[in-house]
């Protein structure tokens, strides 16, 4: 039997033809029909997947009992105290999420210049003033937790533990502006030595 | 009764053998190079969003931290996208008669979400985790490119199967200090090591990076 060549070449295109329109049936596989995070619903009238909590509900684990850790408070009066101990593990910890949430308003050693209060927010108070260095610990995890003035809430995005962490730093901050260099490690004193001669 | 196959036959024969196989791969071919082309993969385009953000602004011009607004991208798969409140946080004093922000304030004040595109979209029969790339020292550099310079937002890599694999066969090109996760080569504080090589090879078993079990189908198809 002679084989037209043709029908070759029109069976492959016929391949070609098919294997395009399988790949249509992709999109099924790729938007299945559970929600992922923050994708729309048309089921619920908000059209939010993410439902918010029925009011009054307790996650597991996430029964608040423990005043001083969860308020800053101590029968209704402002906590003076940690409710642990102050680690070096924590004051690092403390550190890093200082910078990440509170450094871009009240600048990185705490004096309120930070950047976007030069392009024009009201600028807070410094850490350094007397009565923030006299005020009871309390005040600032009450401040991240309840936002101040025209401060906003960071209790959705920093948990208890690392606010904490964060109130821990700033005293170690205010601690820091009133240091007295003999009570510096070597190294340091050695930097600051140093720096001093340049400027010299 | 006349030959069948004319003398001619032969070459003809020949010449589909080598004329099919050839068809047959530029096919595939074809397919092939389509499928990573970025009308499939979308990349470098730039969707529609209900306002202007920009990165470039935020990151590199006010120094903030990717975590101030992506607050759950440490600890959970998804990176999150922040709610209206993060931006009031800022902009219920900074260009606060802005009509660029005409929608946030909108948003804030009844309480109906923005609807930001999503620019990142894997199928979903690929299962991804943010939290442990960040925590074995993967930059989000190494996947969405120079976020800090971009005015508007695009996917900077096609997010095929085969980009993966690239990466979970050689972590050790790719893996950073876990200090350094967050910032770009264009950055003034962070430069690529001197030596990746030996960097990757000491922080794959500083992280204990499996390496074995990265390219198993399962850890992306559950
Ligand atoms: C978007 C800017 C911004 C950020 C970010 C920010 N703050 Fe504030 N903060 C302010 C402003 C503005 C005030 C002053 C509010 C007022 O007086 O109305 C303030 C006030 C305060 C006060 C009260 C000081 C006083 O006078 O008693 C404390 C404490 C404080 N902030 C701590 C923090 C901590 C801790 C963080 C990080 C978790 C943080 N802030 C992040 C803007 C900010
Ligand atoms: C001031 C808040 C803010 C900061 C800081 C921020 N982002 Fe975003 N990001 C957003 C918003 C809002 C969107 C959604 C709009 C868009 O896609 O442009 C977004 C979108 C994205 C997306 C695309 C999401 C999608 O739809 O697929 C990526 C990737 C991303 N951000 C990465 C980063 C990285 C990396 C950093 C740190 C260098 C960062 N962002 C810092 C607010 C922020
Ligand atoms: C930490 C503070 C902060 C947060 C959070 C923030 N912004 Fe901004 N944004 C600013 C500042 C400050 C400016 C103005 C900068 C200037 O004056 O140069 C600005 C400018 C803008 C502009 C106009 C300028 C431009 O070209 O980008 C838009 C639009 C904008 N922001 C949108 C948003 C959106 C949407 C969000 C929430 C996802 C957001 N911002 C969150 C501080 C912030
Ligand atoms: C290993 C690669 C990789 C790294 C590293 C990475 N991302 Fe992503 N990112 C992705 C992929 C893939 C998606 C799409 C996810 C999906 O569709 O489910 C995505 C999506 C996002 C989104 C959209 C919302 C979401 O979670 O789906 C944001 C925002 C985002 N990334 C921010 C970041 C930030 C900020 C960092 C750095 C801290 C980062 N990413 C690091 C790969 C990565
Ligand atoms: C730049 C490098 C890089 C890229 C790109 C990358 N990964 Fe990974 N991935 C890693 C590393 C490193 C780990 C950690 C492995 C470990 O800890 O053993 C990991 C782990 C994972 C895990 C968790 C494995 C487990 O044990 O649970 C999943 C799931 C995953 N990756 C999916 C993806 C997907 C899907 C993509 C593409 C969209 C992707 N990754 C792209 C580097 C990468
Ligand atoms: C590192 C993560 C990862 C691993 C490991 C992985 N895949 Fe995938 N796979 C993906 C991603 C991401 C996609 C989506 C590609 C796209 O969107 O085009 C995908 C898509 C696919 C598809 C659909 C292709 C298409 O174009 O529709 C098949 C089939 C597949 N994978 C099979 C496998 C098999 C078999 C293995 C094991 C040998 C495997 N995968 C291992 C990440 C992975």
């Amino acid at each position: 039997m002679k084989r037209n060549p043709m029908a070759l070449i029109y069976t492959g295109l016929l391949c070609v033809l098919c294997l395009a329109a399988a790949s249509a049936c992709r999109q099924d596989m790729h938007d299945q029909p559970r929600a992922e995070p923050f994708e729309e619903s048309d089921f619920f009238g908000d059209r939010r997947s993410v439902r918010p909590a029925v009011e009054g509900t307790i996650a597991r684990g996430h029964l608040r009992l423990d005043e001083h850790f969860y308020t800053g408070r101590i029968d209704g009066a402002l906590a003076t105290t940690f409710p642990a101990a102050v680690t070096i593990e924590m004051l690092k910890r403390g550190q890093e999420r200082y910078d990440i949430y509170c450094a871009p308003c009240h600048s990185k050693t705490g004096d309120g210049l930070g950047m976007i209060v030069q392009r024009g927010m009201r600028q807070p108070e410094s850490f350094h003033s007397q009565r923030l260095l006299d005020v009871e610990v309390g005040h600032y995890f009450d401040v991240v937790t309840n936002g101040f003035g025209t401060m906003y809430s960071y209790e959705e995005r920093i948990d208890p533990a690392d606010r904490w962490a964060i109130a821990a730093y700033i005293r170690a901050l205010q601690m820091s502006q009133g240091a007295n260099l003999a009570e510096l490690p070597e190294s340091d004193q050695q930097r600051i030595q140093q720096i001093v001669e340049v400027e010299e | 009764m006349p030959q069948i196959f004319s003398p001619a036959a032969n070459t003809w024969l020949k010449a589909s053998i080598v004329g099919g196989a050839l068809l047959l791969a530029t096919t595939f071919g074809v397919i092939f190079y389509l499928g990573s082309t970025s009308y499939v993969t979308r990349q470098h385009q730039v969707r529609p969003q209900p306002v202007p953000f920009s990165h470039r602004h935020h990151v590199n011009q006010l120094g903030i931290d990717c975590r101030y607004c992506h607050a759950s991208v440490e600890t959970s798969a998804f990176a999150g996208l922040p709610p209206t409140k993060t931006c009031m946080s800022c902009h219920s004093q900074v260009w606060t008669d802005a009509p660029m922000l005409e929608p946030v304030r909108d948003s804030y004040a009844t309480g109906v979400s923005l609807e930001w595109t999503r620019v990142h979209d894997l199928p979903d029969y690929v299962y991804f985790d943010h939290s442990i790339h960040i925590n074995k020292g993967i930059g989000c550099e190494s996947c969405h490119g120079a976020v800090n310079e971009m005015a508007l937002m695009w996917q900077e890599e096609s997010l095929q199967m085969m980009w993966c694999l690239e990466c979970h066969r050689g972590p050790e090109d790719f893996i950073r200090e876990r200090a350094d996760v967050y910032k770009f080569e264009s950055q003034p504080d962070y430069s690529a090591p001197m030596d990746q090589s030996a960097l990757g090879a000491q922080l794959i078993r500083g992280y204990r990076v499996n390496k074995d079990q990265l390219e198993d189908c399962s850890i992306c198809h559950r």
